[in-house]
């Protein structure tokens, strides 16, 4: 029983600090797309659809301290830094935009994809899934041990 | 129970920052919606542009509205319905904003039946058809030409007419007054010179009453 409540309390943290950043994204990517008005490109959607779930998968992973949520969180994390990594290589033009799946809409390599003027937009994305990646894993070693 | 607290604050807590996030955004954005009007506000309504309604009005909807638009097609009964039944008090002036691939050529359609006094019907005409001309994939603003073949226009001279210098100047005008008035969505309503900033049927409805009333209050 002890053991169990330590370990829940152990697993808190990381998750809480996880799903925290996807809650952050997801809101931050709703403001820009849907208040400023910032259309999102292809590349854009398929982060989206693997942060925006992560709020919910780890929101009620937290609320039971289940640490099965992070096996559910994990791929959904992954790849979604997967499709981040690929989209700063576009926006820094390490990979030629005739590669990448945009069609017409906004340019995924479009300089207009920064916050503040000099934060991109892909490179925020892929602190955030790093970070929530990085969490994740720290939530497994703790309730593996 | 104590974690279970911190994620439901932490998240309306996060709710309660992105509402207040829209609103300080909003009121920036029509402050710069209204500066760029003072600043510009021979941009509003030009001399070559449509008035449906009593040209003498002391209230003016100015409309920016783009032909291929579906929302522009769903609200122009609503905006025709509140000149018709404005006893003479409001008019609608049409801009247009030529956003989506085939509007610019709808747009010179459109001034072409103007040519002819055939203005609106064309107009009427080309917005309730939007379905079979206006797909965003892959639009066919040719088709229109078929589409108004019964409204009585003389289509061999209206198509010589729709690519006239004009006609192009207008298009061109619109669309740099567009870019000026800062309109980036249609339809863009300005009523008497003020934005339409929340849109909705109703929010418009309320700022034209709202200019009635303070015309009529001397």
């Amino acid at each position: 029983m002890n053991i169990e409540v330590l370990e829940r309390q152990a697993l808190s943290m990381p998750l809480f600090g996880a799903w925290l950043i996807a809650l952050l994204a997801t809101a931050g990517a709703l403001f820009l797309g849907e208040v400023m008005g910032m259309t999102p490109c292809v590349l854009c959607w398929y982060q989206r659809i693997a942060m925006f779930p992560l709020v919910l998968i780890l929101g009620v992973g937290l609320l039971d301290a289940d640490g099965r949520s992070i096996r559910y969180a994990l791929p959904l994390a992954w790849a979604g830094w997967g499709i981040a990594l690929y989209h700063c290589l576009v926006f820094w033009g390490v990979v030629s935009e005739g590669l990448t799946p945009c069609g017409k809409g906004s340019s995924c390599a479009d300089a207009e994809t920064q916050v503040a003027g000099f934060v991109p937009i892909p490179l925020l994305s892929l602190v955030a899934f790093t970070a929530i990646v990085a969490l994740l894993w720290l939530a497994k070693r703790k309730v593996k041990t | 129970m104590n974690r279970k607290w911190l994620v439901f604050a932490t998240a309306a807590a996060v709710v309660v920052a992105f509402v207040a996030g829209v609103m300080i955004f909003r009121d920036r954005a029509q402050q710069e919606a209204k500066q760029a009007l003072q600043m510009n506000s021979a941009a509003l309504v030009r001399p070559h542009s449509p008035v449906y309604g009593n040209p003498a009005a002391k209230v003016t909807i100015v409309e920016f509205v783009d032909p291929a638009c579906e929302t522009c097609g769903a609200f122009y009964p609503i905006v025709k319905g509140i000149v018709n039944s404005s006893f003479s008090q409001v008019k609608l002036v049409v801009r247009y904003a030529a956003l989506h691939k085939g509007s610019d050529t709808a747009v010179k359609i459109l001034e072409a039946a103007r040519q002819q006094g055939k203005y609106w019907e064309v107009f009427e005409r080309t917005l309730a058809t939007q379905a079979q001309w206006a797909a965003h994939h892959n639009p066919q603003p040719e088709l229109i030409w078929q589409l108004i073949a019964d409204t009585g226009l003389d289509v061999a001279k209206a198509r010589a007419a729709a690519d006239s210098p004009e006609i192009e100047q207008v298009l061109r005008q619109d669309m740099a007054d567009m870019k000026t008035l800062k309109v980036d969505k249609t339809p863009g309503f300005f009523v008497n010179g003020t934005p339409l900033v929340e849109f909705g049927a109703a929010q418009l409805k309320a700022l034209v009453e709202q200019e009635i009333r303070k015309a009529k209050s001397p």
